[in-house]
């Protein structure tokens, strides 16, 4: 299993807003352990909130990276807020928009809303708030505590490349 | 902008940042041994009084950098005079009467009290 737990980007403002979207899918294993059936309940695949925070981190991390062109290697530091009223589940989509709020050379604090959209009949559906998660990422490299990391950045890998390409996103070089 | 209304916005920075309750927040309270923060915290505290006072925080300005990793300024887990002397140079709102009274490298994050953050926006709004 990969990863990645965005599908693809929608819009990006870069240094400002970046949209991010996610099918939730019967498909995924996860679903299936979360929640198995016990005695007294049956199976109930609803996407765990800690893989939406993740969501979130994985949109809002993209959006700091691209920032400076993906040479800082940009690691989730700090979940500041996360709530979530709503459970999504096999045919939803999550929809991530993630906001800077600050930068500097150290890092970046970003605010997200969490949308969700249960498809109609018809294909369609209304998104709807149901949940917020404000975060802070640190750039690596400028750490407090002087640690010295590989050169290569692995933060940003080929499944985030592929996920850029084929958002349509141009990868800076 | 008085020193109790800096205190009082520096309270709510503190609470948000840290999952605190007011009352933990007083004017002596060592932000990390007392407060828990830890040093990706203090980024975040960074960015919330910037938005809170609208002003800039450069690197290092707030908290030392490097100095505790220096061997110019720390000898035996001590920090030397010179260590001492680019603290106070470098971070002007901090009181280093304890420090000086006791050297170990362990008692530098022990000067970064309320109060001393309440000194370092003052300065900032004064200087702006």
């Amino acid at each position: 299993m990969r990863w990645m737990w965005i599908d693809r980007v929608v819009e990006l403002v870069p240094r400002e807003r970046l949209v991010a979207i996610k099918g939730v899918s019967l498909a995924e294993e996860h679903l299936h352990d979360h929640f198995r059936a016990t005695a007294d309940r049956p199976a109930t695949p609803i996407m765990p909130m800690s893989l939406i925070v993740e969501g979130m981190a994985q949109s809002a991390g993209v959006l700091v990276g691209h920032a400076e062109a993906f040479r800082e290697k940009v690691v989730l530091a700090k979940v500041s807020r996360a709530e979530l009223s709503e459970d999504a589940i096999p045919g939803d989509q999550l929809r991530y928009t993630a906001t800077i709020e600050s930068m500097t050379d150290m890092g970046a604090s970003t605010k997200g809303v969490v949308e969700l959209i249960r498809p109609d009949a018809d294909g369609s559906g209304t998104p709807r708030e149901i949940g917020r998660v404000d975060l802070i990422f640190s750039h690596l490299d400028n750490n407090m505590g002087g640690v010295e990391f590989p050169e290569r950045n692995f933060v940003f890998g080929e499944s985030f490349r592929t996920l850029l390409r084929s958002s349509g996103v141009e990868i800076p070089e | 902008m008085t020193r109790d209304e800096i205190f009082d916005n520096i309270r709510e920075v503190l609470v948000d940042a840290l999952a605190l309750d007011d009352d933990e927040v007083t004017h002596d309270a060592k932000l990390i041994a007392d407060l828990g923060a830890e040093s990706i915290d203090i980024l975040d505290i960074s960015f919330k009084l910037e938005q809170a006072f609208g002003f800039k925080i450069a690197q290092g300005e707030l908290f030392p950098e490097g100095v505790t990793q220096d061997p110019d300024f720390v000898e035996d887990g001590k920090v030397t005079d010179k260590g001492l002397g680019e603290l106070k140079e470098r971070l002007p709102h901090f009181d280093f009467t304890s420090l000086e009274a006791d050297r170990s490298v362990g008692n530098v994050a022990n000067i970064f009290t309320v109060d001393a953050l309440v000194d370092f926006c003052e300065r900032k709004l004064q200087a702006a």
